[in-house]
């Protein structure tokens, strides 16, 4: 006779057997507790941390929690909903995921809970690490930059004598999932579709099996698509004929970024029914006549005019928007940040091949802004309020963060303008 | 120990230990012929070798030189003892000589706070460096002179102890007094003894002893263990050093005496391998006892007993203090510490029951037994009785060890260490409380009143002072002293690097998050800081805090919070003024290059 014990999960009374594990017992009771390294009852790994909950008052995941009498377990308060999230954003910063590329879109345990829970973007600065692709074993590819070190490939896959074939190496923020040739190349083809098909995301990619299941059929693609953008109560107040005010420039760009903000064709008649420009290159604009709304700056700082307009576009404009990488990071103009200037100089004014004979002088001239050391990404200069990351963002994108601050909506991409694939 | 295995996995970091003094490296065919003999796949042999930071897989110089990086050794003169190595040999920190003759590399605190700079040289002691005793060391190493014969021996500066009858550890002993006990006592009684003496572990945790000496008897075993956790990775702290050197046989008879009441028959020191010079003294030590029947088969008690100890080496890894994690790492696995599903008192080491004790807590043992419980019980205050050992550090007149009665009031305690102009403490090591004058009438106790949100809930630091006052202070061993002389931030810094190195990566939250953290402390260094920041700092180390799963993750970020709340006025004014514009960046600066180039060339025309 198994012992039957009572408990609570948020409130409700609940009776289960004694010992059983408590991300079952709420999952018989309708109560969901996500998980995403757990996997097998006899062996919680508890390495992924999403199932935290409270068991009385205490912080502890919920895939080691076997239950007992009299336990107080809180599941969905706003705080743990939070720590969840948070951790699944955290993720995202740490690895490289790329969807809209990836063999797993679709069948990924990852990306299915950031639809579920509504991540657009992650709270937190992506950390731009340094990740193996590994082609070298000899049915498989290991695809570091989608591994979250769940280790349910070094705790599950074992040759028939029982040895490891997937190890952790490293420690910290180095450590790192390695494939061991020798003991790979034993495994059979069903043993290593099964690897791949344990790994909750795409870092295990068995060779020539990737592309079976047709896109757009997989287990989650139609997962997040009820989710609505959320409004904000105090959206801001339009200025002169209710209309918006905005501006626009190009610092060191190669304002592939503003041609892009017109790849919306006619919906930019919508756009100007919301907006109107002021100092921008779209109306030739060339000094602020008032206090803007939005400010949208494409392009680093090279030089030190771009220093001073970008300052202009901060006393000037209430909000102000980077867009496109080099706003972000620099980006292709920064690649002479690994050369010095001198160098960068000579090259284009001296010895380059297309220099004219006998023109060798760097120009300079007080009337010249001068180049700076470095290319600087926008916020080292000035504060940035909002980025849109892309080479160039993609228009509709552009639009729809402008919208979105200008009515005060939730940013979010649609689960259909988010597919690629 | 034996093990069902064909293979014993426990003696693999011994045997990698082994090659690595040998051949100062681990090479490729090494990891091939330990793998195939403990019959385990080459990477996974290879997760190992690279978890842990002394074993190299690259040559690491026949004189491995590693220097401790922490802060009280940068505020001891670390930068020019560093400098000074580096031009003696030529190299830069990280690197191997030409020749492979000499390696220097940094390695966080070796437990010698004290005595800084200080430096281990094939894990030899070398204390106090000066830039002339460095050029000495180095000159005499390459005229052939061996490590062990010029190295120090660490001084145990042993600074107060309380009246001779009031002092537990630091007082002479006879050797087997404790043991010859035993006749009289059944092993229940030692436990009841422990549980009646109010002994919390002095490892961190504060678990009562008894309680889990009791819990560890009660789970059915063929065989339970103990393991005394002599890892003492905590920054700043020392006393388990001095304890090892001064009184080495209370450690082994507290192991005894634990053996006997909980009916373990085998026991391990798990010695961190920065003490490795302390291996042999200990060795013979053991080999004394038994000798003298008290180790053994046969050990005489009320109910005869067999019992021994053995010695496992660490190898670098501070993670590897947390019981579960040294526990895996005794198992020669990876030291990641376990899911928790279960305590180590049900199923630890080789999945028996195992009490893992620190060697303060163990030392405790034999004195409560000789000096009675009723004495014992009048030290220290009516919760927390007995004494506790401090071992400070930094900014005072005179660092070194303390033991001192629970229930000192800090600002008593200050005034006996001589710490003038202190702006503030890091309480428990790196992964302790960060204490300010807000803090200074505190009693050291054993008990915490202060939950670890608490802080959140006080307007102020005035608020704070009021409430906190007389609160008990709970202590585990390291007192770093700062004067209003140092860099808050710069320590905090270094605190941020030595967890994102040590952390075990095995979750999320504490890989990244205390990455992420670092970064944050990097933008505020650099001026780049703003308001915002310090609220992501808080709300990240929550979320860290809550969602990691070992104490090294739910205590990284505590002494930067409690940095943030206590000294506003210094985060204050390093954050922009003005958020709008990045004071970091200055135009003038930025052009530098520029205006030279052209004034270079302008001038070429004149
Ligand atoms: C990251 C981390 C490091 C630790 N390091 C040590 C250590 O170096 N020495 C130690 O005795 N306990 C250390 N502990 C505490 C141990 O996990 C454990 O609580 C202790 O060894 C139990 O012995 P005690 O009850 O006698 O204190 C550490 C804990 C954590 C989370
Ligand atoms: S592993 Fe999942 S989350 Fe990562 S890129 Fe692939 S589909 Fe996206
Ligand atoms: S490869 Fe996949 S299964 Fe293995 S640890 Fe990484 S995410 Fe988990
Ligand atoms: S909290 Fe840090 S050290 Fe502890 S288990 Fe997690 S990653 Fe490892
Ligand atoms: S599912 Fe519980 S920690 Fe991953």
């Amino acid at each position: 006779m198994t012992k039957m014990v009572n408990l609570k999960i948020d409130g409700k009374p609940i009776q289960a057997e004694a010992g059983m594990n408590l991300v079952d017992v709420a999952k018989q009771n309708g109560i969901y507790i996500p998980t995403l390294c757990y996997f097998k009852e006899l062996n919680p790994l508890a390495t992924c941390r999403i199932c935290t909950v409270k068991v009385n008052g205490k912080e502890i995941t919920g895939c080691t929690v076997k239950v007992a009498e009299g336990m107080d377990i809180e599941v969905t308060t706003p705080e743990l909903l939070d720590n969840r999230k948070a951790i699944i954003e955290m993720l995202y910063a740490e690895g490289n995921h790329f969807c809209p590329s990836c063999e797993k879109s679709g069948n990924c345990d990852m990306q299915n809970l950031g639809y579920d829970m509504g991540i657009t973007v992650t709270r937190y600065p992506h950390v731009f690490s340094d990740k193996i692709v590994d082609f070298n074993p000899k049915r498989m590819i290991m695809e570091s930059n989608r591994c979250i070190l769940c280790k349910r490939c070094v705790e599950e896959v074992k040759t028939k004598d029982g040895k490891d074939v997937f190890s952790f190496v490293q420690r910290g923020v180095k450590t790192r999932v390695q494939i061991d040739y020798e003991q790979e190349a034993n495994l059979t083809e069903a043993e290593a579709i099964h690897a791949m098909n344990i790994c909750p995301v795409g870092a295990i990619l068995v060779k020539g099996m990737i592309h079976e299941q047709p896109f757009g059929e997989r287990k989650y693609d139609l997962l997040g698509k009820d989710i609505k953008p959320v409004v904000k109560k105090d959206p801001l107040r339009q200025r002169d004929g209710g209309k918006f005010i905005v501006a626009t420039t190009s610092l060191a760009g190669c304002f592939g970024c503003h041609m892009s903000l017109l790849d919306i064709d006619t919906e930019l008649l919508d756009v100007l029914e919301l907006v109107e420009f002021n100092k921008s290159p779209l109306t030739d604009i060339k000094k602020f006549s008032k206090q803007c709304h939005i400010g949208l700056v494409e392009g680093g700082c090279s030089n030190s005019e771009n220093v001073e307009v970008l300052r202009e576009f901060r006393k000037k404009c209430d909000i102000l928007v980077g867009f496109g990488e080099c706003a972000i990071m620099g980006g292709i103009p920064a690649m002479r940040n690994f050369v010095p200037l001198k160098e960068c100089l000579d090259e284009a004014y001296l010895n380059g091949v297309t220099t004219e004979v006998g023109a060798d002088v760097v120009p300079g001239h007080e009337d010249i802004p001068k180049l700076l050391n470095n290319v600087y990404p926008c916020n080292e200069v000035v504060k940035i309020d909002y980025y849109i990351p892309g080479c160039p963002p993609n228009a509709q994108h552009i639009w729809k963060v402008v919208k979105s601050i200008l009515l005060g909506e939730e940013f979010s991409i649609a689960h259909d303008e988010f597919k690629y694939d | 120990m034996i093990t069902e295995n064909k293979v014993d996995r426990s003696k693999l970091m011994d045997v990698i230990w082994d090659i690595q003094r040998k051949k100062f490296q681990i090479t490729h065919d090494d990891i091939s012929k330990i793998a195939q003999e403990f019959d385990m796949s080459r990477m996974e042999l290879e997760g190992i070798v690279t978890f842990y930071h002394f074993y190299h897989r690259t040559p690491c110089g026949k004189y491995t030189i590693y220097l401790n990086d922490s802060i009280v050794s940068e505020h001891s003169g670390r930068p020019e003892v560093l400098h000074a190595f580096e031009e003696a040999l030529g190299i830069k920190l990280g690197r191997i000589t030409a020749d492979g003759t000499f390696g220097l590399f940094k390695t966080p605190c070796i437990g010698l706070s004290d005595q800084e700079p200080s430096c281990l040289i094939n894990f030899k002691p070398f204390t106090n460096l000066t830039p002339e005793k460095v050029r000495d060391i180095i000159g005499r190493l390459r005229n052939g002179e061996k490590p062990s014969k010029i190295c120090d021996k660490p001084k145990t500066n042993i600074r107060y102890t309380p009246e001779p009858e009031r002092t537990v550890f630091f007082k002479p002993y006879t050797t087997y007094s404790s043991l010859d006990k035993l006749n009289e006592y059944e092993p229940s009684e030692v436990i009841e003894l422990v549980k009646k003496s109010k002994l919390t572990g002095r490892g961190g945790a504060f678990f009562p002893t008894g309680l889990k000496w009791q819990f560890c008897s009660q789970n059915e075993a063929d065989i339970r263990y103990i393991i005394c956790n002599a890892d003492e990775g905590e920054p700043g702290t020392f006393k388990d050093r001095v304890l090892l050197q001064e009184h080495p046989e209370l450690l082994i008879e507290g192991m005894i005496l634990a053996a006997y009441a909980i009916g373990c028959s085998q026991g391990a020191i798990y010695l961190r391998a920065e003490y490795m010079y302390l291996k042999k003294e200990l060795e013979s030590l053991l080999e004394e006892y038994r000798n003298n029947g008290y180790l053994g088969k046969d050990i005489k008690a009320k109910k005869p007993f067999d019992f021994d100890i053995y010695i496992h080496m660490g190898a670098g890894a501070y993670v590897c203090g947390e019981e579960t994690a040294l526990i895996h790492s005794m198992e020669g696995k990876r030291g990641e510490p376990s899911t928790k599903e279960y305590f180590p008192v049900e199923k630890g080491f080789n999945g028996k029951p195992t009490v893992v004790n620190n060697v303060e807590t163990l030392c405790a043992v034999p004195r409560i037994l000789n000096m009675g419980l009723d004495k014992y019980l009048t030290l220290g205050t009516e919760q927390t009785p007995g004494t506790k050992l401090l071992s400070v550090s930094g900014d005072c007149g005179k660092p070194g060890l303390y033991e001192i009665e629970w229930g000192m009031k800090l600002r008593e305690f200050l005034k006996l260490i001589e710490a003038r102009n202190t702006k503030f403490i890091l309480f428990n090591g790196y992964a302790g409380e960060c204490l300010s004058e807000a803090d200074f009438d505190r009693e050291i106790s054993g008990k915490n009143l202060l939950a670890d949100d608490d802080l959140l809930h006080f307007k102020d630091t005035e608020e704070y002072t009021q409430k906190m006052s007389g609160k008990g202070l709970r202590a585990g061993g390291s007192v770093m002293i700062f004067n209003k002389g140092r860099d808050l931030l710069h320590v905090l810094k270094n605190v941020a690097d030595f967890f994102v190195a040590e952390s075990c990566g095995i979750c999320v939250p504490c890989r990244t998050g205390n990455f992420l953290l670092n970064k944050k402390i990097d933008r505020i260094k650099l001026g780049h800081g703003e308001e915002k920041d310090l609220e992501e700092i808080k709300e990240w180390s929550k979320i860290i805090k809550t969602t990691s799963r070992c104490g090294l993750g739910k205590m990284s970020s505590t002494a930067l919070n409690d940095a943030i709340f206590k000294f506003p006025e210094v985060f204050g004014t390093i954050l922009s003024e003005n958020t709008d514009f990045n004071k970091a960046f200055n135009l003038d600066d930025a052009t530098i290059d520029y205006d030279h180039i052209i004034n270079e060339m302008t001038s070429d025309y004149d």
